[in-house]
């Protein structure tokens, strides 16, 4: 509560009266607006109520999410801070240097102005890492839309990319990996996740706790104006036919501003000027200061009426909820004030001194003379003050219809028609050439990138004075949560860390963006629970922290929810830059190709939840694939392992279309045919051998005279096997068994199905425009 | 040791790309030069690096013109200083008047970055007599504004001077239209001035120093200004 000694807050004479029905119209609930009224033993004031609103949305309270987050396993001797702490997660790789990385939503932005939508996430994640003091070297994004053959997701798709490409090009760094999904399911909700990872020495670290009374405190970067009031409220909604009116929630980026405020802020932490920093993201000053001030233990004093604004008449209750970007809040030491501004004016930036730092633990708000604020800070962070929900749960109804399904149902794929199910496999856009949309962006500014979006399954990315590198990925598959919201996370978890090894990297941590649907529709709420369960074993299993994140409720729109997707970014650590990374493109005729697998499960019978069972019989059914998580880390060591031993030519693993595509995806980096001959079991259906997506397993190449050391090698490794399959040859790409040829095609069929689809969607689409 | 100067507009964000390349691969004198500076007497090499300039909003490079280094940039040029313009620099150049033509938006309207072959058209300028002629090397374009556009009789006028020194082709170097990422009259990827001592080009040479990303090739640009520089002023290190 406030001093004794303080003004009791007012509401300016034009601002409305706060009601109970004004509360419900902000958000909140009943009972929380009653609880707010209790607990200050008054009415809030307008600016207070609009302050309580948005940090209690859903978007910065996580009210229903956070008791389930805290059940992940969030330590390791990685972890310089622990999740949550700050603005994003930080892991050391050695040498003194730190990782700072983080992926979150920009959803509901994207779905009704896709340009702007995309553009401001990748702004709002990248502010995110560079308020730690770390520099961004990487972004990557995970996008979901609908149907390619809509003309609304092709729109969407568009506006994203352009939106995304425009901001990262312009604030100089490359976006160097992600993946892009097609489904009926993301139709009217597309989702757009996009991570930011960062740079610091251990011993630069910026935190956002300020330390002592008295110092004063900055807003730095552009002008305030009325863009994005209300994005975290209408970020908490669902998705509906009136959000087309909420196109004014949605903020404008300027990566130029952007730039300057990286390199004005980093200059200014480097010079040792800051004290405490937090972005403005979400609910712009009022997150910003509310979780400084809880973050540090004390009370900040601002005065609003000197915050520059971009427009006149600006209210407070404006001021303290607008989400214009490019913004930050710096508390500095009245001495080092004159330094702070003139490094800012340096880059043509503003940085207007608006309040001090106070004894309490209250953020009083001035407009002039009126205290129009006066809250304390705890009883409104995430966590502390702000309510926090468990929900009721129901197994959802689907479940009994897909998992009723038995692959007899399907006619099997025969020596007839596998070739022409590979061709529409290939240019299914799940599975298609992403080109036309990783050429939009820069992927290679500040000279970093060993390995880029493309023929690889994670990109690498050097540190420049060091032996070291990163690898990095961000995945999901959403039909598999769907299906199994436990198994599918876990194989979320699997896949990027497979990833990630494929790539010549250790994995050492995640960040999660978690997208469902309503949480208080309790199937909804069920498939969040069981999905967080999921995670948490396969990041216990794998040694991989969570370190933070995101999340994203309420991705529906009026046909329903999106699929529950819980995007994973895995950040893996490469030790010898020289050696270790990894492609997925074949490199010489002659390399001997090697499945690697859990012993006895070369081939699963499994044709659950594929890309094959949805395109070619057009049924999304089934469980989700195979997946068995001690089998997955022996996989994952065995690929280490050889990778190691400096001979593995190249490592795929076995994803999305299964083995057949898998196969033909590294022919086609690598620009060379293969001859398959695999040894298949009796009882095991073709479709299953070719495009079944039973997981833990990785297809690699050595050269021909080092077949006997890469058995040697994982020999000690239980459990794991690494099956002779072929040669890597010619320009035709062949895969028999049985004395059967199943599949025949010369590289340059398979090359036209796989890269055409996105440019014929897409550049049809431009000309319809122009 | 050539000394070279790296010039940070606000925007700039290759700056510190051509930095690594010629302090840290080349082993030569590097030093930023910020846009409100005016005085280059101590560079033998002014770069003018990738990245949007004042955010591009207006038209590419039309702002950074009238920052103040870019007086000095033009007397140093006007003097016989060498001058080097990749990307948004090479925007910078034709804005400034420093080189013909212009460069608009490419013809496909999105921004492009991939590897693109580049054939070296010319071994008689400061910019590439580490080159062999006819050399076809992979350097990679990244922009959204990058298609070469002028008159036929400045375009003309290149020609016979022999000031077009980089064009797209294909690996074997045909110049073809599949090759040529932007749209840019006759496949032109960099010019130089009449006296041979400025040069824009819209493919990155910084991005392909390191074969640990791909490729070296751009490294010989780096190496033939180095040399020319070396070659001019005879230093009592040497």
């Amino acid at each position: 509560m406030s001093d004794s000694d303080s003004p009791t807050p007012t509401s300016l004479p034009n601002a409305p009266e706060t009601t109970p029905e004004q509360a419900i119209e902000h958000g909140l609930t009943e009972e929380e607006y009653t609880w707010i009224v209790d607990h200050l033993g008054r009415t809030p004031t307008f600016v207070e109520l609009g302050i309580y609103s948005v940090m209690w949305s859903e978007h910065c309270s996580y009210k229903n999410s956070l008791a389930l987050l805290k059940t992940l396993p969030n330590e390791g001797p990685a972890l310089l801070v622990a999740a949550g702490e700050e603005n994003a997660g930080l892991v050391g790789i050695g040498e003194g240097l730190g990782v700072a990385f983080k992926v979150e939503s920009h959803n509901h932005p994207s779905a009704v102005a896709p340009y702007q939508g995309a553009a401001t996430g990748v702004g709002g994640i990248h502010r995110d890492i560079f308020t730690m003091g770390a520099r961004p070297i990487a972004a990557l994004n995970s996008l979901r839309f609908g149907s390619l053959e809509s003309d609304r997701v092709r729109y969407l798709l568009d506006g994203v990319v352009r939106g995304i490409g425009d901001y990262g090009n312009s604030f100089g760094v490359p976006t160097v990996a992600g993946d892009v999904y097609f489904d009926d399911a993301y139709e009217g909700n597309p989702l757009v996740n996009a991570m930011s990872v960062g740079l610091v020495k251990e011993d630069a670290i910026a935190s956002a706790a300020p330390q002592h009374t008295g110092s004063v405190v900055y807003i730095v970067g552009a002008s305030t104006g009325r863009d994005g009031i209300h994005g975290a409220t209408f970020a908490s909604e669902e998705i509906s036919e009136e959000s087309e009116d909420k196109r004014p929630s949605v903020q404008v980026g300027d990566p130029f501003t952007e730039k300057l405020l990286l390199e004005a802020t980093l200059e200014a932490i480097d010079v040792g000027v800051v004290e405490a920093i937090q972005d403005m993201g979400a609910a712009g000053i009022t997150s910003s200061s509310f979780e400084m001030s809880a973050s540090g233990g004390c009370g900040m004093e601002l005065h609003l009426d000197r915050v520059p604004v971009r427009e006149s008449q600006m209210t407070p209750y404006e001021i303290m909820l607008s989400e214009s970007q490019e913004r930050m809040l710096v508390v500095c030491d009245p001495d080092d004030a004159d330094q702070l501004v003139d490094v800012y004016a340096r880059w043509d930036l503003h940085a207007e001194r608006i309040g001090t730092i106070t004894d309490g633990t209250n953020v009083q708000l001035y407009w002039n003379e009126t205290l129009v604020a006066d809250l304390d800070a705890r009883h409104l962070d995430s966590g502390s003050g702000a309510p926090v929900y468990e929900r009721e749960t129901k197994r959802p109804a689907y479940l009994e219809t897909t998992r009723a399904f038995h692959p007899d149902e399907v006619a099997d794929c025969t020596p007839d028609t596998a070739t022409d199910m590979l061709h529409t496999l290939l240019a299914a856009p799940n599975i298609a050439s992403k080109r036309w949309v990783f050429e939009q962006y820069d992927t290679m500014v500040r000279t970093n990138t060993v390995v880029g979006p493309g023929p690889s399954d994670a990109a690498v990315i050097r540190i420049k004075g060091t032996d070291r590198g990163l690898a990095l990925k961000t995945d999901c598959n959403g039909r598999y949560v769907y299906l199994n919201p436990r198994k599918g996370a876990e194989i979320a978890v699997c896949e990027s860390a497979r990833n990630v090894v494929c790539a010549g990297g250790k994995p050492v941590a995640i960040t999660n963006c978690l997208n469902f649907g309503n949480p208080y529709k309790p199937e909804v709420y069920w498939t969040f629970a069981e999905a967080i369960k999921g995670m948490g074993n396969a990041c216990t299993a794998l040694g991989t922290p969570v370190t933070g994140g995101n999340v994203s409720f309420y991705n529906e729109h009026p046909d329903g929810a999106v699929y529950p997707t819980p995007t994973i970014g895995m950040v893996g650590r490469v030790d010898d830059l020289h050696t270790q990374p990894t492609t997925a493109a074949v490199q010489t005729p002659g390399d001997r190709l090697f499945l690697l697998h859990p012993d006895g499960q070369a081939y699963p019978n499994d044709i659950d939840g594929s890309e094959y069972l949805a395109t070619v019989h057009e049924q999304i059914a089934g469980d989700a694939p195979r997946l068995v998580l001690d089998e997955e880390v022996a996989v994952q060591q065995a690929m280490r392992t050889l990778i190691n031993t400096g001979t593995v030519q190249h490592a795929h693993d076995v994803s999305d279309g299964g083995l057949a595509a898998c196969l033909a995806e590294s022919a086609l980096h690598g620009n060379c045919g293969m001859d398959i001959t695999l040894s298949i079991p009796e009882d095991v259906r073709a479709d299953a051998v070719l495009f079944g997506e039973a997981q833990s397993r990785i297809v690699f190449s050595v050269a021909e005279d080092h077949e006997p050391a890469i058995q040697e090698a994982i020999q000690d490794i239980e459990g794991v096997s690494a099956t002779p399959i072929g040669t890597v040859c010619g320009n035709e790409f062949r895969i028999t068994w049985a004395g059967i040829t199943w599949v025949e095609a010369p590289l340059h069929t398979l090359r036209a199905a796989h890269e055409n689809t996105l440019p014929n969607a897409m550049n049809a689409e431009q000309r319809t425009a122009a | 040791m050539a000394r070279f100067g790296i010039v940070t507009f606000p925007g700039s964000n290759c700056d510190h790309d051509a930095y690594h390349a010629v302090k840290h691969v080349l082993g030569e004198d590097a030093t930023f030069v910020w846009h409100q500076d005016t005085d280059l007497s101590a560079l033998d090499v002014v770069v003018l690096p990738g990245g949007f300039s004042y955010g591009d909003y207006l038209r590419s490079g039309a702002i950074a013109r009238f920052s103040p280094v870019m007086d000095a940039v033009v007397d140093f040029a006007n003097a016989g200083g060498l001058v080097l313009g990749v990307c948004n620099g090479f925007q910078v150049l034709c804005e400034a008047g420093l080189l013909p033509g212009t460069l608009t938006r490419n013809n496909s309207l999105r921004f492009v970055c991939k590897p693109t072959a580049v054939r070296v058209e010319r071994i008689d300028a400061p910019f590439t007599t580490q080159y062999a002629p006819g050399q076809v090397l992979s350097l990679p374009v990244a922009h959204g504004e990058g298609r070469y556009v002028a008159d036929d009789a400045t375009l003309n006028a290149l020609e016979s001077n022999n000031q077009v020194l980089f064009r797209y082709t294909d690996a074997d170097g045909r110049m073809t239209d599949a090759a040529n990422p932007n749209g840019s009259m006759r496949n032109i990827a960099g010019i130089c001035n009449e006296a041979r001592n400025v040069l824009g080009l819209m493919p990155h040479p910084e991005r392909h120093v390191e074969l640990l990303l791909g490729s070296d090739d751009g490294r010989p640009l780096f190496e033939s200004l180095r040399a020319s520089v070396n070659d001019a002023v005879p230093t009592s290190a040497a």
